[in-house]
C-alpha cells in the first residue's frame, strides 16, 4: 500500500500540468504541425510565434493595455480599500456589519449584469475605450474583495499598537503610513495579488468597454481566425505569455497567501 | 504638581464602565490600580492617557485642564499586557520612535536609547526585530520605549501578566529602580494584591468601575475601609462570615463563640460581618485563641510549599492558605482554626468598624 503512495499525487499533478504543457508545447510548434499531426514534442521547434507577438503592435499593445489598466485598478482598489478596511476593523458604527456584507454581495453578481450600464454610462461621459474605464469597472469587484482581505489582516493587529503610536506622538496619518501599512504589508500584498488576478483574467467588461486604444490582450487572443486562417501556434504563445505575469506575482506573494489562509481570510 | 481626576465617568452605550471617580496622583509616586479583570483598570488608564475622553468630569495635570488635550500632546507613556512593539522596526528604532517623533537630535537619540537599553539589559538586541525576541525581551523593549522620553505620566497596564513566573519576578524586582529617580506619576495596574504590596506606594482598589479606596498600600491592606476593598485586596479571596453579637460575645454558630475584643465591646448587639484572610485560617491550632470551625474539606490543593484548602462549614465556604502539607482529603470532615484576633469587623453597611 505504502509503496504506491506517490501514485495519486503524481497523477494529480500530471493532470494539472497537462493542459499547461500542451499550451506551451503548442506555442513552439507551427500551425501546420498542430493541425497536421499528433506530436508530444514540437518536431519543428520555432520561436516565430513569440517573435510575432513581440514585434506586431496589435499583439504587444494588447499586453501593454492590459498591464496598464490592471495596474491602475490594483493601485486604485488597494488605496481605496485601505481606509475602508481600517474603519471596519477599528470602529463600531451603525450598520457596520450590514455594510460589510453588502460590499461582498457586489461580487455575487456576474460581470455581464454590469456590462450594459457601464457601456452606456462610459460612452455618455467619454470614458469609453480608455484604460480608466476598465480599471474603474473592475474596482466594483475588487474593492469589496480588497476590503475583506485587508480587514482580516488589520483585525489581527492589536488596537494597542495604534494607541502606542498615538502615545509616542504619532498623528493618525503618520501612524498609518509609517507604522500601520508596514505592519500589514503581507495583507496588502495578498489583496493586491487578488485584484491583479481578477482584473487580469476578466474578459467580458474589458472587451465591452474598449475598442481600439485600450483593447486588452484577452480580446486580441479571442480573435481566433485572421486573414491567414487559423493561427493556433500564435494563440498558444499569447496564452503562454498571459500566464507569465500571474505566475510572477504568485511567486512573490506565495508565503503571504498562506498567512492569509491562516488568518481565515482569502 | 500632580494628575487630578475630578469626578470623571466613562460610559459606552448604555453601560457605565467608570462611575464618578476622583483621584489625585502625585509626581514621584508609584500608584497601583488593583482590581479584578473588568474592574475598569484599563479604561481608567485610557482616560488618564487621553486615549479616551471621559463622559463627564475633568482631568487636570500640573494645574492645567487637559481633559480635551489629545494624547499626542500629553507626554505620557504606556506599556500594555500584550507585548506591543512596531513589528516593522528594529529594537533600536522601536525605542527611538518617541524621540524621533519629537525631533530629538540624532546623537541625543543614540545616547538615550543606549542608556535605557543598558538599564533594561537589552543592549545586545538593538539590531533585532521584535519578532525575533522572547516574550520577556519584547516587554523590555516596550518598557524601554516608554521610559526613553521624560514622560509626565507612565502607565503600566498589567505589564507582567503575560510573562512566565521567573521572568515576572525578575522584571518586578527591577521595576521600582527604573522609576526611582523620575519625577513622574507612575500608575501600575494589576490583578494581584501581592504585586501591589511589593511595590508599596499607593493603591487604588478598583471594583466594578468604582474606586473603593485609595491610599498608602499598607494601610489599605491592614485597614480596608469596607468589605469591597478587603475583597479586592485578598488573593485567595478573603473569608467572609456573618456573626452576631450578644453581650460580650460574638458567635458564628451556637458552638463557635469568642469574646469580643476591647474595641468592639461597646458595639450594640446584633448582626455583623467579619473578614478573615485565608492565611489566618489554618488546619492546625497555629495561634493561641484561634477559633475552631467544623466542616467538610472540598478541595485541598498544594502550590509549592503552601496548601490551599477549600472548606465548607454548614453552608458557608472558607479558604485556608497555610504553610506545609496537610493530610486532608476532599469530602472528609475536618476542623479549621481561624485566628480571630486578626479578623476585620464590618457593620451592616459593610463599612469597617475601626478599633
Amino acid at each position: 500500500m505504502k509503496r504506491y503512495s506517490w501514485l495519486i499525487p503524481t497523477l494529480y499533478i500530471l493532470f494539472l500540468m497537462l493542459p499547461i504543457y500542451w499550451l506551451v508545447s503548442m506555442s513552439f510548434k507551427t500551425t501546420n504541425e498542430i493541425l497536421g499531426s499528433f506530436t508530444l514534442f514540437p518536431t519543428e521547434f520555432t520561436l516565430d510565434n513569440y517573435r510575432k507577438i513581440f514585434t506586431d503592435p496589435v499583439w504587444y499593445n494588447g499586453y501593454r493595455n492590459s498591464l496598464i489598466y490592471v495596474s491602475i485598478n490594483t493601485v486604485l482598489s488597494v488605496a481605496v480599500a485601505l481606509p475602508a478596511a481600517y474603519a471596519f476593523s477599528r470602529y463600531r458604527f451603525l450598520g457596520d456589519k450590514h455594510l460589510f456584507f453588502w460590499l461582498l454581495t457586489n461580487r455575487m453578481a456576474p460581470a455581464a449584469v454590469f456590462a450594459l450600464p457601464f457601456f452606456q454610462l462610459y460612452s455618455a461621459i467619454g470614458l469609453f475605450d480608455t484604460y480608466l474605464a476598465v480599471a474603474l469597472a473592475h474596482t466594483l469587484f475588487n474593492i469589496p474583495l480588497a476590503v475583506w482581505i485587508l480587514e482580516g489582516f488589520m483585525s489581527g493587529v492589536p488596537k494597542q499598537l495604534d494607541e502606542t503610536a498615538y502615545i509616542d506622538g504619532y498623528s493618525f496619518p503618520s501612524f498609518f503610513i509609517k507604522i500601520f501599512i508596514p505592519t500589514i504589508a503581507a495583507g496588502i500584498g495578498v489583496a493586491a495579488f487578488f485584484c491583479f488576478m481578477f482584473s487580469w483574467v476578466e474578459l467580458l467588461l474589458a472587451k465591452t468597454l474598449t475598442a481600439v486604444h485600450a483593447k486588452p490582450i484577452a480580446a486580441t487572443m479571442t480573435r481566433t481566425a485572421s486573414s491567414s486562417g487559423y493561427e493556433l501556434g500564435l494563440l498558444a504563445a499569447a496564452g503562454t505569455l498571459t500566464i507569465v505575469p500571474g505566475a510572477i506575482v504568485i511567486y512573490f506573494v506565495r508565503n503571504y497567501i498562506a498567512k492569509g489562509f491562516a488568518l481565515g481570510r482569502v | 504638581m500632580s494628575l487630578e481626576l475630578k469626578q470623571i465617568t466613562k460610559t459606552v452605550g448604555a453601560d457605565t464602565h467608570i462611575y464618578p471617580t476622583s483621584l489625585t496622583l502625585e509626581r514621584g509616586s508609584f500608584n497601583t490600580l488593583l482590581g479584578t479583570t473588568l474592574a475598569g483598570k484599563t479604561t481608567l488608564m485610557q482616560l488618564m492617557a487621553g486615549l479616551e475622553k471621559p463622559a463627564s468630569g475633568e482631568i487636570w495635570f500640573d494645574g492645567k485642564n487637559v481633559t480635551g488635550t489629545p494624547v499626542q500632546q500629553r507626554n505620557v507613556s504606556m506599556v500594555y499586557q500584550q507585548f506591543i512593539n512596531y513589528p516593522n522596526m528594529s529594537v533600536f528604532d522601536n525605542i527611538a520612535s518617541p524621540l524621533r517623533v519629537s525631533r530629538t537630535d540624532r546623537s541625543e537619540i543614540e545616547k538615550r536609547v543606549n542608556e535605557i537599553a543598558e538599564l533594561l539589559k537589552i543592549e545586545q538586541l538593538l539590531d533585532r526585530r521584535p519578532s525575533e525576541l522572547s516574550g520577556g525581551q519584547q516587554q523590555r523593549t516596550a518598557m524601554a520605549r516608554a521610559l526613553v522620553k521624560d514622560s509626565d505620566l507612565i502607565l503600566l497596564d498589567e505589564p507582567l501578566a503575560n510573562l512566565d513566573f521567573k521572568l515576572r519576578e525578575e522584571l518586578r524586582d527591577e521595576l521600582p529602580k527604573l522609576f526611582a529617580e523620575r519625577n513622574c506619576v507612575v500608575v501600575y495596574a494589576t490583578t494581584e494584591p501581592s504585586e501591589a504590596l511589593q511595590f508599596a506606594g499607593k493603591t487604588a482598589a478598583l471594583h466594578e468601575g468604582r474606586v473603593s479606596q485609595f491610599g498608602p498600600t499598607g494601610d489599605i491592606y491592614r485597614q480596608p475601609n469596607d468589605l469591597t476593598s478587603a475583597r479586592v485586596f485578598s488573593e485567595p479571596p478573603i473569608n467572609v462570615a456573618h456573626v452576631s453579637k450578644t453581650g460580650a460575645w460574638f458567635s458564628l454558630t451556637e458552638q463557635t463563640k469568642w469574646r469580643a475584643p476591647k474595641a468592639m465591646a461597646k458595639l450594640a448587639d446584633g448582626p455583623y460581618t467579619i473578614g478573615i484572610r485565608p492565611h489566618h485560617v489554618s488546619p492546625t491550632m497555629h495561634v493561641k485563641g484561634a477559633v475552631p470551625i467544623e466542616g467538610t474539606v472540598q478541595v485541598a490543593e498544594l502550590s509549592g510549599s503552601e496548601s490551599i484548602i477549600h472548606f465548607d462549614a454548614h453552608g458557608s465556604s472558607w479558604v485556608s492558605l497555610s504553610h506545609g502539607v496537610h493530610p486532608l482529603r476532599a469530602g472528609e470532615p475536618a476542623t479549621l482554626y481561624a485566628d480571630i484576633a486578626r479578623c476585620l469587623y464590618f457593620d451592616a453597611d459593610q463599612q469597617l468598624i475601626v478599633a
